[in-house]
C-alpha cells in the first residue's frame, strides 16, 4: 500500500470509523459482504490477518499448545510422575530426548504435561476478565451517570494494585488445604481455581475501561440512534448494536492479556505461592531448574520449559498483533 | 495548576482507602483463619491465636477493625513476625539495595530503551526498525525469571563470573549490574515500543511539518518539535513502572540471592510468615500508590493541556 501523505485519511471504505476515532466495528457483515469491493470489516480483516505468515506461526503454536493440554498422551507415552534417581540430571538422550530432571523424571514428559496448567490459567481467566470486563465497560458506558461514576472508581481500586503483588496476597490468603494426604486432583484445580480468580479479580478493570471508552464512541452513532428512534429495547441496542461494534479493542487487548496471565501463573508457581511440586507446570520446573549449580550441570533442566512457557506467550502476544493491525487499518 | 494538584490528591484519596481496605480484606476477614500460615510449619498454638485475635481485635465490628488496621498501617507498625522481629525493621534494613537496584534498572531502561526507541523511530520501516520491534517483542514473552536464569547461565559458561557477578548476596554497586539489567529487561522494552510509537506519530504530526516548512535544520525539527512532546508519555511510564519494578524484584531478587525487600517476601512466602508477606506487600502496594500520583502531577507540569481541561 502508497502511504498517503497525511495518514489521516484512511484510504479504506470504512473512512467514517476512522474519522471518529472509533475503534474498527466487528460483526454484523452487510447484505453486501460477499462482494469484494465492500467487506464487511470482519471478512476485510479475515482477508489482511491470512496473508501474514506470523497469524499463520502463532495460530500453529496455539492449536498445539492447547492440544498439548487436553491429550498430553498424544506426545508422549512416558509416564511424568515415573521417575528414578539413579537417572538424575542426565542430558538429553534417544530415550530422554529432553534429559531427566533432579528425580530423575523425564523433561520431555513432564514439559508436555505442564501445558495444562498454563493452559487452563490462561484461557480460563480470559473468558472471565472479558466477560466481567465487557459486562461492566457496557454498563457504564451506556447508562453513565452515576451507575458510571461507582463503576469506574471500583476498577480504579483494583486497578492501583500491581498484579503479582495483588496475586501473592490473595493467593496467600486463600490458604490451600496443607494435609498431605489430600486428594491431588481436587489440590491442583483448587490452587488452579484461586490463581485464576486473583487474577480475574485483578485484571478486569484495564477491559472494563477499554470497552467503556470504545462503547462511547460507538454510542453517539446513527445506527445507534436509528436503533432507538425505533423503539428498539435497551437490551436490543445493546446486544445488536453496540456490543458486536465496541468489542474489537477488548478482544486484541484480551488475546495479548493472556499471555501475559500464563506468564504471572508460572511466576507465581516459581514464587512457590502458586501450583506445588507434586503438580506439574511449567513455572515449577523452572524453578526446581533454577538453582545455580543446576543451571551449569544440567542447563537442559531449565532450557525446555522455559522454551515453551515464552513461545506460547510469544505466540499469543502475536497472535493479538496481528488482530490489532487487521482490525485498526489506522495502524497500516 | 494548583486546582490540578488538589483535584488529583482527593481522587487519590478514595482509591487509596479502597486499596488498603481490599488488602486488609483480603487479608483478616475471609473465610478461614486470618492466622493460618502464620506460625510456619505447624499449627498456630492456642496462646499465640488468643494473642492474634486481641492484637488486631478480630473480635470488633469490621469496619472498626479496619480503622485500627489503617491506624497502624499509617504509624508504620506492620506487625511483628513469628521470629519476634518488627516487619517493619526488617524492611527498612532492606531498602537501601531494592531502591539501588530499583534505581540501575531503571537507568539501563532509560538509554538503552529510549535510544532503540528513537533509532527505529527515525528510520521507520528500516531493518533497524523491524529489529527493535521483533526484539523487543521476544523480550516481552520470556517471563523475566527465565531471562534472569539465562544470564546467569551465559556469564557462568563465559567465565564472566568475575567482572560480572551472577549472585548478589552483599548487594555491592558490581554485584547488582546483572540483576538490574534483567530487572530492566522488560521496561526496556516497553520503553522502546512506546518511544517509537509516538515519534513516529509525531513526526507526521501538523506542528512537524510547519517546523520543517518555516525551514528550521533537521535537528532542531528532531530534537525540540519531535522528540520532547514523544518524551512525555514515556517518562510517565518510567514513573508508574519505578512502582511495577519494586514488584518484579520479588522474582529478581530470589534469582541472584539479593537481600532486599524482594527477597525478603520471597522467603517469608516460603517460610509461612504470613506477617512478613502481608507488610511488605502492602507497603509496595502503597509505594506504588503514591509514586502514581507523583506521576500524575507531573504529567500536568510537562504537559500543560492537561492541568486546564
Amino acid at each position: 500500500m502508497i502511504e498517503p501523505l497525511n495518514d489521516d485519511v484512511s484510504p479504506r471504505h470504512d473512512a467514517a470509523a476512522a474519522e471518529t476515532g472509533v475503534p474498527p466495528a466487528v460483526g454484523v457483515p452487510g447484505p453486501e459482504a460477499s462482494k469484494d469491493v465492500a467487506r464487511s470489516l470482519l471478512s476485510d480483516a479475515w482477508y489482511e490477518m491470512r496473508r501474514r505468515p506470523l497469524f499463520w506461526i502463532s495460530s500453529l503454536l496455539i492449536v498445539v499448545v492447547l492440544v498439548m493440554a487436553a491429550f498430553p498422551q498424544l506426545f508422549t507415552s512416558q509416564d511424568p510422575l515415573y521417575c528414578q534417581l539413579i537417572l538424575s540430571r542426565r542430558p538429553p538422550s534417544a530415550e530422554h530426548l529432553f534429559g531427566t530432571d533432579i528425580q530423575g523424571c523425564d523433561v520431555y514428559a513432564r514439559t508436555i504435561y505442564g501445558a495444562r496448567a498454563s493452559v487452563l490459567v490462561g484461557v480460563i481467566t480470559t473468558l472471565c476478565v472479558a466477560t466481567i470486563g465487557v459486562l461492566i465497560g457496557v454498563v457504564s458506558g451506556y447508562y453513565g451517570g452515576w451507575v458510571d461514576t461507582l463503576l469506574s472508581r471500583a476498577g480504579e481500586i483494583f486497578f492501583a494494585i500491581p498484579m503479582l503483588l495483588g496475586g501473592i496476597v490473595i493467593l496467600y490468603s486463600l490458604p490451600s488445604p496443607r494435609d498431605p494426604n489430600f486428594d491431588r486432583t481436587l489440590l491442583y484445580f483448587i490452587v488452579v481455581g484461586k490463581v485464576i480468580l486473583a487474577l480475574t479479580l485483578l485484571g478486569w478493570p484495564s477491559l472494563a475501561r477499554i470497552m467503556r471508552s470504545s462503547v462511547l464512541t460507538v454510542k453517539p452513532q446513527e445506527y445507534v440512534q436509528a436503533a432507538r428512534a425505533l423503539g428498539a429495547s435497551p437490551a436490543r441496542v445493546i446486544t445488536s448494536h453496540i456490543i458486536p461494534n465496541a468489542l474489537a479493542p477488548v478482544v486484541v487487548v484480551a488475546t495479548i492479556n493472556l499471555g501475559q496471565y500464563i506468564a504471572l501463573e508460572a511466576t507465581l508457581s516459581f514464587l512457590g505461592i502458586g501450583l506445588q511440586p507434586p503438580a506439574i507446570s511449567w513455572g515449577i520446573a523452572i524453578s526446581e531448574a533454577s538453582g545455580l549449580g543446576y543451571v551449569i550441570s544440567a542447563p537442559h533442566m531449565l532450557l525446555f520449559p522455559s522454551l515453551f512457557l515464552s513461545l506460547t506467550v510469544l505466540a499469543f502476544i502475536m497472535l493479538g498483533e496481528v488482530v490489532r493491525d487487521a482490525l485498526d487499518p489506522k495502524l497500516r | 495548576m494548583g486546582t490540578y494538584i488538589v483535584r488529583r490528591l482527593l481522587q487519590m484519596i478514595p482509591v487509596v482507602i479502597g486499596a488498603t481496605f481490599l488488602i486488609f480484606f483480603l487479608v483478616y476477614a475471609v473465610p478461614g483463619e486470618p492466622w493460618e500460615g502464620r506460625c510456619g510449619e505447624r499449627e498456630c498454638s492456642d496462646a499465640y491465636i488468643a494473642k492474634f485475635k486481641q492484637d488486631y481485635h478480630l473480635d470488633e465490628p469490621l469496619l472498626v477493625q479496619y480503622g485500627l488496621y489503617l491506624a497502624r498501617l499509617v504509624r508504620g507498625d506492620l506487625g511483628v513476625n513469628f521470629y519476634g522481629n518488627a516487619v517493619s525493621t526488617e524492611l527498612l534494613t532492606r531498602y537501601p539495595t531494592s531502591i539501588k537496584l530499583a534505581l540501575i534498572a531503571l537507568t539501563v531502561t532509560v538509554v538503552i530503551g529510549i535510544s532503540a526507541g528513537v533509532l527505529a523511530g527515525v528510520r521507520k520501516g528500516s531493518f533497524l526498525d523491524s529489529l527493535v520491534i521483533v526484539s523487543t517483542l521476544v523480550v516481552i514473552s520470556i517471563p523475566v525469571f527465565v531471562i534472569g536464569s539465562m544470564a546467569q547461565f551465559g556469564v557462568l559458561k563465559l567465565n564472566l563470573n568475575n567482572v560480572i557477578p551472577v549472585t548478589a548476596s552483599e548487594g555491592t554497586l558490581q554485584q547488582l549490574i546483572l540483576p538490574g539489567f534483567v530487572l530492566g529487561s522488560l521496561s526496556v522494552a516497553y520503553a522502546a515500543r512506546l518511544t517509537r510509537t509516538n515519534l513516529v506519530e509525531n513526526l507526521r504530526a501538523d506542528f512537524v511539518r510547519t517546523a520543517k516548512a518555516k525551514g528550521l535544520t533537521p535537528a532542531r525539527v528532531m530534537g525540540v518539535h519531535a522528540l520532547r512532546n514523544s518524551l512525555i508519555p514515556v517518562i510517565t511510564f518510567l514513573g508508574y513502572d519505578f512502582g511495577g519494578l519494586m514488584g518484579g524484584a520479588i522474582v529478581t531478587e530470589r534469582i541472584f540471592n539479593i537481600n532486599g525487600v524482594g527477597g525478603f517476601i520471597f522467603r517469608s512466602i516460603n517460610q509461612l510468615d504470613g506477617v512478613s508477606v502481608v507488610g511488605a506487600v502492602s507497603v509496595l502496594v502503597l509505594i506504588y500508590l503514591v509514586v502514581n500520583l507523583v506521576v500524575d502531577v507531573m504529567y500536568g507540569v510537562l504537559d500543560p493541556r492537561i492541568s486546564h481541561d
